[in-house]
This record gives structure tokens, C-alpha cells and sequence, in this order.
């Protein structure tokens, strides 16, 4: 492959296949917002430490603002409203408003995001376990109490339950 | 803000890779997990004009090979921490990838990214001094073998040399009467350790220690080993007055610095207090390992 500055890319988001041409500097996250607007990715300290910008990268959490755009190429992207094709609110989001776990919301997409992905892979997941699973993704509102409460109501039913 | 533009090479084969950072020199760049070298980026701290991105390359191996566990440079922190294979061959391993930032970092992140950026709080870096691993590299004089102790130069600096790529990591695998431990102190979870430490203790037939690898992060401009503490606990049998001395040794032989995360007092007291911890967890589950 020749180095290059600019390059064509393609990539699933959120079910639909999608083809842009980017400059391999641009960061995911800046592709995901101001490129193809999808702002329920949002963006915080641009470092990897808060977790906003956590979109799932062939169905695992990471930092959108540390993915560089050529990295992207082949893979499949999920944001906070690809958990919801059919538009109704996915079941983890609605333990988030159930329990009380959302105030102002920009933590919100990253931590369900999180959570989602943590739980697939970990289905008998402990309230333990949640803790360090999230323990990256800060939110400066609720206080964690009720961010577990949520997750882990959706473990208990409605994971459990299938 | 976000990264300056830079020219991008996907490589293909570690000649390729070889090869591009020569033509490079100076101003190119590795692409790894990304985890440490795009945040720099971000913050324009680092600004190289050539990234030669080597996520392709076949380097995400992990194998036994007799009595050494082989691991590619592009081994990620999240499969050392929850492989079966690398949990049970080497777990000192596993229970120090647990502890690197958070999940996102932990499932980008390499091991060989960790290894070659070395950073002297870093978990990884500390660990290979435990396990005395040997670090393979590939440049354009061809492969070299190095000891872990011979590879940490310098605050962020190895002894890799330009256009030199570390392709794999050899580690002995846990041995019948091996116990293990890391223990840290970090402000908060997931942040850089101010100190950490990595224990590894072999204990023989009549309960003496045979080997014991005591090493240090966040004390120095490397991860160090601490071979005095070593000394105090070798050849003898292992009991809590031992152990005590062993770690007001490492203590007292490191010279750490102060700066804003702590002083050089306070870095020298969580030494003693952690190196304590994990000689004593490492010892416990070396005797439990005892038939
Ligand atoms: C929020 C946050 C918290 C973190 N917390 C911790 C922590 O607690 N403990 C910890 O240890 N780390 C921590 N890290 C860093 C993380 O572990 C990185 O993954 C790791 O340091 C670098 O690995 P990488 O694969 O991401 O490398 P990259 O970022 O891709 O590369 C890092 C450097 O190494 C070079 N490089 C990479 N691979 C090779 C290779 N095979 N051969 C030669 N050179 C190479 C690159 O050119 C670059 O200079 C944290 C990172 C973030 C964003
Ligand atoms: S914006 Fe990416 S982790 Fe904060
Ligand atoms: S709800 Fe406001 S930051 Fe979490």
C-alpha cells in the first residue's frame, strides 16, 4: 500500500454500509460527528479518560476520540442509536430512565454503550465486575449509585430472563 | 484539536514495516494500539509526518512453546487479562493487563505498544522485568533477543533502535510451586499507578525460596528490579519478618523523585507498603501451590 495523506474508507455504522473519503489524521470520533452528524457520540477530553466518545468497534468498547479514521476501514461501528434500529428504546435504556440513572445525559451514550458490551460478553456479570467495567466512563451527576442500580436491574431482569 | 495530518501506510509484513520507518527516519511512527501514541497526538506533543500502522501484521500470537509462553507484539491488554491460556500459564500476566486504564484502553492496547513506549509507571513494562521476559525485535540489521533489563533505558526511552520493530515477547511459564502478585496505588482506578509492584516467588521441595523477582514502577525514569529486597529473601525460608526486611530494602535502594502526583518520601513509603503486599500474596499462593 502507497502512504497517503487521504484515503476512501468503508464501514458498517449502525446496520447501514457507509463509503467516505477522509484524511487519515481525522479521529473517529470527529468522522462520526461532523462528517456523517451522528452526535449521540459525544465528546469530552479527547484522551481516552471519560469515556464520552465510547463508541463499539466490532461490538467492543472503545475511545472513538484515540481511533484514527484509516483504522476503521472494514470494521463495524455501533453508536448509542444503533442499539435501537427499530426506534424503540432498548430495554438497558430504559432501566437507565427506570432507575434514575440519567440527569444531564452526556455521560449517557457512552455508559449504556459500555455497559451493553460488557454485558454480552459477560452475562453472569456481578455488581463487582460492573464497577471496573465502568469504572472508565465519569459522570459528574448521579453519583455511580444509580448507574450500577440500572445496569444491573438489566442484568438481573432482563438478561436472565432470555 | 485532534492530530496534525501525517502521510498513513498500512503495512503488511515487518519488512514493509522495516523499510518504511527508514525512509521515514526521524518523523515516523509506529501505529499500534493507539492508546498512548494518539492521545499524545492529540495534544500535539508528538507530531510525526509518517504513521505506518502495523494492526495487519500476524504479531497477535500466543502460543506454548515447552517451557516459554511466546506472545505477539499486537496481543492485546484485554486477551491477557481474560485468555484461559495466558491466566494459567502466566498469570502475573493477566493480573497486571487488569489493572491498565480502563476498558477501552484494554482493548485496544498491546503489549508490545505498552513494552516500547515505556512508561516507568506502566504495569506491563514492570511485569516483564518479574518474569525476566526476552523481547524480540526485527530492524535492518536483522533480529535481535534482548532481556528485559537490558531493553528499559530511560523515561520513555528503550533500546530499540530507529526503523527497529518489537515483534514478540517470551516469558518462562508458571512453574508447580510459583505464586505471583501485583499490587498498585493509583489516585483513581484506571489512572497511571503512582507505585506499583510485581512479585514472583518459587518456592523448593523444603519450602526455601529458589527464585524470587521483586520489581518497581513509578519509582525511577525506568521500572526497576529490586535486588536487594531479592537477595534478603533468597535460599531461605520465606516468614513475615522476611518479608518486612525484604521491603524496607527495596525501600530504601530506590531513588525516586518527587514530583505533582507525590514526593519522593511519600513514592519510597508506598514502595515499602506495596512491595510488602505483593511478596507476601506472591508467597501465600506459592504455598498453596505446595503438595
Ligand atoms: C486513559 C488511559 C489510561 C491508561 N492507563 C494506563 C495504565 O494505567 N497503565 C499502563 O501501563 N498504560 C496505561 N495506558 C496506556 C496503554 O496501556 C497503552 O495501550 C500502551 O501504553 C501503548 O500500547 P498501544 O498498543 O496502544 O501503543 P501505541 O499508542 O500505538 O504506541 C505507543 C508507542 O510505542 C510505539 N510502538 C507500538 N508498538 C510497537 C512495536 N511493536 N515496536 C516498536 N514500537 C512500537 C509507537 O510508535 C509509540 O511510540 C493508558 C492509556 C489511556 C488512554
Ligand atoms: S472524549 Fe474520548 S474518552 Fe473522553
Ligand atoms: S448524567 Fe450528567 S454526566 Fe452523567
Amino acid at each position: 500500500m502507497k502512504e497517503r495523506t487521504r484515503l476512501s474508507i468503508s464501514f458498517e455504522l449502525n446496520g447501514s454500509p457507509r463509503r467516505i473519503e477522509v484524511e487519515a489524521h481525522r479521529t473517529l470520533l470527529s468522522v462520526l460527528r461532523d462528517d456523517l452528524g451522528t452526535v449521540d457520540v459525544k465528546e469530552g477530553c479527547d484522551e481516552g479518560v471519560c469515556g464520552t466518545c465510547t463508541v463499539l468497534l466490532d461490538g467492543r468498547a472503545v475511545s472513538s476520540c484515540l481511533v484514527l479514521a484509516p483504522r476503521v476501514h472494514g470494521a463495524r461501528i455501533t453508536t448509542l442509536l444503533g442499539l435501537s434500529p427499530d426506534g424503540r428504546p432498548h430495554p438497558l435504556k430504559e432501566m437507565f430512565v427506570r432507575h434514575g440513572a440519567v440527569q444531564c445525559g452526556f455521560c449517557t451514550p457512552g455508559m449504556v454503550l459500555t455497559a451493553y458490551a460488557f454485558v454480552r460478553s459477560h452475562p453472569q456479570t456481578t455488581r463487582q465486575e460492573l464497577r471496573k467495567a465502568l469504572a472508565g466512563n465519569l459522570c459528574r451527576c448521579t453519583g455511580y449509585a444509580k448507574l450500577l442500580d440500572a445496569v444491573e436491574a438489566y442484568v438481573r431482569e432482563v438478561c436472565s430472563v432470555r | 484539536m485532534g492530530p496534525r495530518p501525517f502521510r498513513y501506510e498500512r503495512a503488511t509484513s515487518v519488512a514493509d514495516v522495516i523499510d518504511c520507518l527508514r525512509r521515514g527516519g526521524a518523523n515516523a511512527r509506529v501505529l499500534a494500539g493507539g492508546q498512548s501514541l494518539v492521545p499524545l497526538m492529540n495534544l500535539r506533543l508528538v507530531e510525526p509526518e509518517l504513521l505506518v500502522d502495523i494492526n495487519d501484521l500476524p504479531l497477535a500470537h500466543l502460543r506454548r512453546e515447552n517451557d516459554a509462553m511466546v506472545l505477539g507484539a499486537l496481543v492485546r491488554h484485554q486477551t491477557l487479562e481474560e485468555s484461559e491460556e495466558v491466566r494459567a500459564l502466566c498469570p502475573l500476566l493477566s493480573e497486571a493487563a487488569g489493572l491498565v486504564g480502563n476498558v477501552r484502553v484494554r482493548a485496544l492496547g498491546t503489549l508490545g505498544g505498552s513494552l516500547a513506549h515505556a512508561d516507568p509507571a506502566a504495569e506491563l513494562p514492570m511485569v516483564s522485568l518479574a518474569l525476566d521476559a526476552q523481547l524480540v525485535t526485527e530492524g535492518p540489521t536483522g533480529s535481535r533477543t534482548l532481556r528485559s533489563e537490558e531493553f528499559f533505558r530511560g523515561y520513555l526511552t528503550t533500546a530499540l533502535e530507529p526503523a527497529e520493530l518489537l515483534t514478540e515477547v517470551r516469558v518462562a511459564v508458571r512453574q508447580p510451586r510459583e505464586g505471583w502478585a501485583v499490587e498498585e496505588f493509583a489516585l483513581r482506578q484506571g489512572d497511571f499507578a503512582v507505585v506499583a509492584a510485581a512479585a514472583r516467588v518459587q518456592l523448593n521441595d523444603e519450602g526455601r525460596v529458589d527464585v524470587v523477582r521483586l520489581a518497581l514502577a513509578g519509582v525511577g525514569p525506568t521500572p526497576v528490579r529490586a535486588q536487594g529486597a531479592e537477595d534478603q529473601l533468597v535460599g531461605a525460608p520465606a516468614n513475615p519478618r522476611r518479608v518486612e526486611a525484604a521491603s524496607r530494602r527495596a525501600a530504601a535502594d530506590i531513588q525516586p523523585e518527587s514530583d505533582v502526583h507525590a514526593s519522593a518520601a511519600y513514592r519510597r513509603h508506598l514502595t515499602y507498603v506495596l512491595a510488602r503486599r505483593a511478596l507476601t500474596r506472591a508467597l501465600a499462593r506459592a504455598e498453596e501451590a505446595t503438595p
